[in-house]
C-alpha cells in the first residue's frame, strides 16, 4: 500500500512541477510529462520501480481519451467523414507500412519487415489528439484529416494484431499469449471468433444506444453525482474488459460506445465526469512512457536507434505529404498533417511485445525500434511546435480556424437552466435560427424536451467542467436563465475567471438580484418577468381603449425610461450600502423610488413625445 | 363598366388622440358602402406589417387611398413602410406584375402650412404636387392612375369647428363621387388639388 501511495505522490508531484514549468515554456503538456518521466526514470533520478506495468495501467488513459473523442463525434459526422477516413488513413497505413517494410527488407527476413512495417505505420493518438486539443484544432479542416488518419489506424490495429501470428518464424517460441492480455478465445474455431467478436461490438452498440438511457436517468435523479461518476466509469471499464477478452482494441471498443453515445443528452455529464482521470492516467502514461526511454541501449546503440527514430520520421513525414497531396489536403494544411503523424504510436509498444511473445520478433529487433518510437514521440510535440512558429503562419491558422467555427455554426450559445424563461429564450432562439447547447439538471423534463427536438444535455448548470464540456471555450455567449441569483452569481464569477470572452446573459427574479449580477458585471441583466409585465400592460391599455400603437409606443418609452433610471438607482444603491437598512424598508423605498420616477416621467416625457414630433400639428 | 367601385383608405396617423381634422374626415366616410378604413398603425404598432393581408386587401379594392398628415414633406414614415414591403417586385411592379394595374392611387394629406407656402416664392418653396411626385411616380411603376392629392391646408393656426365640418363634409362628397364613378378623373389629373376644386370635378349627385 505504502509502495503504491508513494509511486503515486511521485506521479502527481512530478506532473503537478513538470507540466506547468512545460507550459511556461509555450511548450506541449505532453512533452512536460514526457520530460518529467525521463527525469524520474531508471536513467534519471530511478524513482519509480516498475516501469512497464505503470504503462499498462494507464494506457487507460488512451482508452478513455478514445471514447471522449468518440463522445464528440456524431454518427452523422463520422460517416460524413467516410472517405478522409479510408482514403487518406488507409494510404497512409499501406504505402507507410510497405515502404517501411522495403527497407527494412535490406537487413530483415520478409516476415519480420513487414511486422516492423505494419507496426512502424501507426502514429500516437495519444499524443497527437492531445496536441490538438490543446491547441484547440480538433475542430479544423486540418485537425480533421489528422483524426481521420488516427482513426483508421485504431481501426487497422486489430487486422494488424490477427495477422502478426502468421508472420512468426520462430516457430520455437510457443505462442504463449500473455493471458492478462487477452484471454483466449483463439482455442475457438475460426468462425466462432468471429461470431464472439460482432456479438461483443453488438453488446456495446445496445448498451450504448438502449440500455445506457433508462439507466443514466434513474442516476441522474439521485442527484448523488458520484453514483453518476461511477457508472460512468462502469460503463467505460466494462467495455474495455468486453474488447480485451475478445480480443480488440479496448481504445477501439469505447471509441465505439462513445460514437453511440455521442447524440445521448448525459453526453456532456458523461465528458465532463470522465475527463479527469482521462487527464490524469493519460499524463502517467506519458510519463512512463519518459521512464520507459532505455537510455543504456540507447547509448549502446545510438547510432542505429537515431538512425532508425530519425528514418522512420522522415519516410513517414513523406508519405503522409504524398498521401495529402493525392487526397487533396488543402495546400496550407499538409505540413502540418503529416508533421503531426509522422511519429511512432503507442501501439508499437502492444504490437512489438505480442511480436515478440509470437515468435516474429526476437528482443534484440524489437528493442531498439521500441527506443526509436519512444524517441519520436518525444520529438512530436516539439516538431509540431517548431512547426507552428516557423512553418505554419499563425494567420493561416486563425482564419482556418474561424471558417470552421462558422462550420460548426449554432454551437455559438449555451443556455443554462430550462425553466419555463429559459424555455421561451430557448423556442425563439432557435426559431431565429441559432441553436443553443441547452443544459439543464432536470433529467425528466431533459427526457421530455428531446423528444421535441430540443438538443438537451443533463447537468448540473453550476458545473464549471459541465460547461467547458458544453464547449464554454469556443462558445460566445452563455444564457444563465436559473433565476437564483446566488447560483447565477457563481457561475458568473467562474467563468470571468475562466472566459473572460464569453459574453454572459442573465435574468433576475427581482431589482436586488439586478444589482447583484451588476455588480459582477454581467454583459445584460433582465429582470424575470418584467418583458411579460410590459406586454400585459401594453394590452390592457389597448382594452381600456387605448389606440394600439400609443399603448405600444408608452410600452416602449417606459421600458427605455426604466433601463435608464435602473443604472440610476443602481448608483444610488452602491453609495447607500453602508447604511444597512432591512431588506423590507429596501424594497419598499425601492418602491417609493420606482413609483416617483414614472410619475415624472407621465407627465413630462409622454407629453411631450408627439407635440415635438409634429411641428404643424 | 362596373357602376360602383370598391374603395381602400389605408390611414396613417400615429398620434390619433392629437388630431383632429384627420379624425373627422375619416368618421365621415368610415361607414359608407363599399369603403374600407384600413387604419395601418392600430394594425402594426410595431410596423410588423402583413404583406400578404395588405395585398389581400388592395386586390379586393378598386381604388387606393393614402390617408394621412404631411410631415416634412412626407408620410408618416409607416406609409413609407408599407410602400417598401408590400410593392413587391412581380406583385406591384415589374414586367409580370398586374396586381395593381388600372386600380386608381388616391392621396388624402393634411398640412400645417397654407396654400400660400407651398409655392416656389413660398416659405416651403415647393407646390403639394412636387412634393407629392413620388407617391405618383410610385403609382405610375405600378401601372395604376392617379389623380391630384385631395388636401387641406393651413392646420398649424388650428381649424374652427364647422371649418373642419366642412372639410369633412367635402371629403365625404369626394370618396362617394369616387366610389360611384362621378369623378372626372382626366380633369381631377390636371387641377392642383381636388379639394379646392370639387364641384369642378364631381358631376350630378
Amino acid at each position: 500500500m505504502e509502495v503504491f501511495l508513494l509511486q503515486l505522490f511521485i506521479f502527481f508531484v512530478t506532473s503537478a512541477i513538470a507540466v506547468p514549468i512545460a507550459k511556461k515554456l509555450g511548450l506541449s503538456s505532453v512533452l512536460g510529462y514526457l520530460s518529467a518521466g525521463i527525469v524520474i526514470g531508471p536513467f534519471g533520478i530511478s524513482l519509480i520501480a516498475d516501469v512497464e506495468s505503470v504503462m499498462h495501467i494507464t494506457e487507460f488513459g488512451v482508452v478513455m481519451m478514445l471514447f471522449l473523442v468518440g463522445l464528440e463525434l456524431k454518427p452523422s459526422m463520422l460517416w460524413q467523414m467516410r472517405m478522409p477516413i479510408l482514403g487518406t488513413g488507409g494510404a497512409q497505413v499501406i504505402v507507410t507500412a510497405l515502404v517501411i517494410g522495403s527497407v527494412t527488407f535490406l537487413v530483415l527476413p520478409w516476415q519480420q519487415a513487414l511486422a516492423v512495417g505494419l507496426t512502424l505505420a501507426l502514429s500516437s493518438t495519444a499524443i497527437v489528439v492531445q496536441i490538438l486539443r490543446e491547441n484547440q484544432m480538433m475542430n479544423t479542416t486540418a485537425g480533421r484529416s489528422i483524426f481521420s488518419v488516427l482513426l483508421l489506424q485504431d481501426l487497422a490495429f486489430i487486422p494488424i494484431l490477427a495477422l502478426m501470428p502468421f508472420l512468426a518464424t520462430d516457430l520455437s517460441q510457443e505462442a504463449s499469449h500473455s493471458k492478462t492480455l487477452f484471454i483466449d478465445i483463439s482455442q475457438f474455431t475460426g468462425t466462432s471468433q468471429f461470431i464472439i467478436i460482432l456479438a461483443s461490438l453488438l453488446i456495446v452498440f445496445v448498451v450504448g444506444k438502449y440500455i445506457s438511457r433508462p439507466l443514466f436517468r434513474v442516476i441522474a435523479q439521485t442527484h448523488v453525482r458520484e453514483i453518476f461518476v461511477g457508472a460512468a466509469l462502469a460503463m467505460v471499464v466494462g467495455i474495455s474488459l468486453l474488447m480485451t477478452i475478445v480480443g480488440l482494441s479496448p481504445a477501439l471498443g469505447t471509441f465505439i460506445a462513445g460514437v453511440v453515445l455521442a447524440d445521448n443528452e448525459y453526453r456532456h455529464e458523461l465528458e465532463s465526469d470522465i475527463e479527469p482521470f482521462k487527464g490524469l492516467l493519460l499524463g502517467v502514461f506519458f510519463i512512463s512512457i519518459g521512464a520507459s526511454l532505455n537510455f543504456k541501449l540507447i547509448g549502446d546503440n545510438m547510432l542505429m536507434i537515431i538512425g532508425i527514430a530519425f528514418g522512420l520520421m522522415v519516410i513517414k513525414f513523406v508519405i503522409l505529404l504524398l498521401v495529402a497531396y493525392v487526397f487533396k489536403v488543402a495546400k496550407k494544411n499538409r505540413i502540418i498533417f503529416a508533421v503531426s503523424l509522422a511519429q511512432g504510436g503507442e501501439f508499437a509498444f502492444v504490437l512489438f511485445q505480442f511480436a515478440k511473445t509470437n515468435g516474429v520478433l526476437g528482443a534484440e529487433i524489437t528493442d531498439p525500434f521500441i527506443s526509436a518510437v519512444v524517441i519520436s514521440m518525444f520529438l512530436a510535440p516539439l516538431l509540431f511546435k517548431v512547426n507552428e512558429k516557423f512553418l505554419y503562419s499563425r494567420k493561416t491558422d486563425e482564419i482556418n480556424q474561424q471558417m470552421d467555427v462558422i462550420d460548426e455554426k449554432g454551437k455559438q450559445v449555451i443556455l443554462a437552466g430550462f425553466g419555463q424563461l429559459g424555455m421561451d429564450i430557448g423556442r425563439f432562439l432557435i426559431s431565429a435560427g441559432v441553436k443553443p447547447i441547452i443544459l439543464d439538471n432536470n433529467a425528466a423534463k431533459v427526457d421530455v424536451l428531446r423528444k421535441f427536438g430540443f438538443e438537451v444535455y443533463y447537468g448540473d448548470v453550476t458545473r464549471l467542467d459541465l460547461l467547458k464540456a458544453a464547449g464554454a471555450p469556443e462558445a460566445e455567449l452563455l444564457i444563465l436563465t436559473m433565476g437564483d441569483v446566488e447560483i447565477t452569481k457563481k457561475l458568473v464569477d467562474i467563468v470571468h475567471k475562466h472566459y473572460p470572452n464569453l459574453k454572459i446573459v442573465a435574468n433576475a427574479s427581482d431589482l436586488e438580484a439586478t444589482y447583484e449580477l451588476m455588480d459582477i458585471h454581467v454583459d445584460k441583466i433582465r429582470r424575470e418577468s418584467f418583458g411579460s409585465a410590459l406586454m400585459l400592460g401594453q394590452d390592457i391599455l389597448q382594452l381600456l381603449g387605448m389606440d394600439p400603437y400609443d399603448a405600444y409606443r408608452l410600452m416602449r418609452i417606459f421600458r427605455k425610461h426604466n433601463e435608464d433610471m435602473v443604472q440610476e438607482l443602481y448608483k444610488r444603491h452602491q453609495e447607500d450600502m453602508d447604511n444597512y437598512i432591512s431588506v423590507y424598508q429596501q424594497q419598499m423605498e425601492n418602491l417609493e423610488e420606482l413609483m416617483t420616477f414614472d410619475l415624472d416621467m407621465d407627465s413630462d416625457v409622454l407629453d411631450k413625445a408627439w407635440k415635438s414630433a409634429s411641428p404643424e400639428e | 363598366m362596373k357602376t360602383t367601385k370598391k374603395i381602400l383608405i389605408n390611414f396613417a396617423h400615429p398620434a390619433k388622440s392629437k388630431s383632429k381634422i384627420n379624425i373627422a374626415l375619416r368618421k365621415m366616410v368610415e361607414n359608407l358602402d363599399g369603403v374600407t378604413i384600413n387604419d395601418l398603425y392600430d394594425h402594426y404598432p410595431d410596423f410588423m406589417i402583413d404583406i400578404s393581408r395588405e395585398q389581400g386587401l388592395c386586390e379586393a379594392h378598386d381604388v387606393i387611398v393614402f390617408q394621412h398628415p404631411f410631415y416634412w414633406y412626407q408620410a408618416p414614415s409607416i406609409v413609407k413602410e408599407w410602400f417598401d414591403l408590400v410593392l413587391e417586385h412581380g406583385w406591384a411592379y415589374g414586367a409580370m406584375a398586374t396586381a395593381l394595374k388600372d386600380k386608381l392611387f388616391v392621396q388624402t394629406l393634411t398640412a400645417g402650412g397654407d396654400a400660400a407656402s407651398y409655392q416656389a416664392d413660398g416659405m416651403n418653396r415647393y407646390t403639394i404636387a412636387e412634393l407629392t411626385s413620388p407617391f405618383r411616380a410610385t403609382a405610375n411603376l405600378c401601372k395604376m392612375a392617379s389623380i391630384s392629392p385631395f388636401t387641406i391646408l393651413g392646420i398649424h393656426r388650428g381649424l374652427p369647428d364647422e371649418e373642419i365640418r366642412f372639410h369633412a363634409e367635402n371629403y365625404r362628397r369626394f370618396i362617394v363621387a369616387l366610389r360611384d364613378n362621378r369623378l372626372n378623373l382626366d380633369m381631377a389629373k390636371e387641377i392642383p388639388c381636388c379639394s379646392t376644386h370639387l364641384d369642378a370635378i364631381i358631376g350630378k349627385e
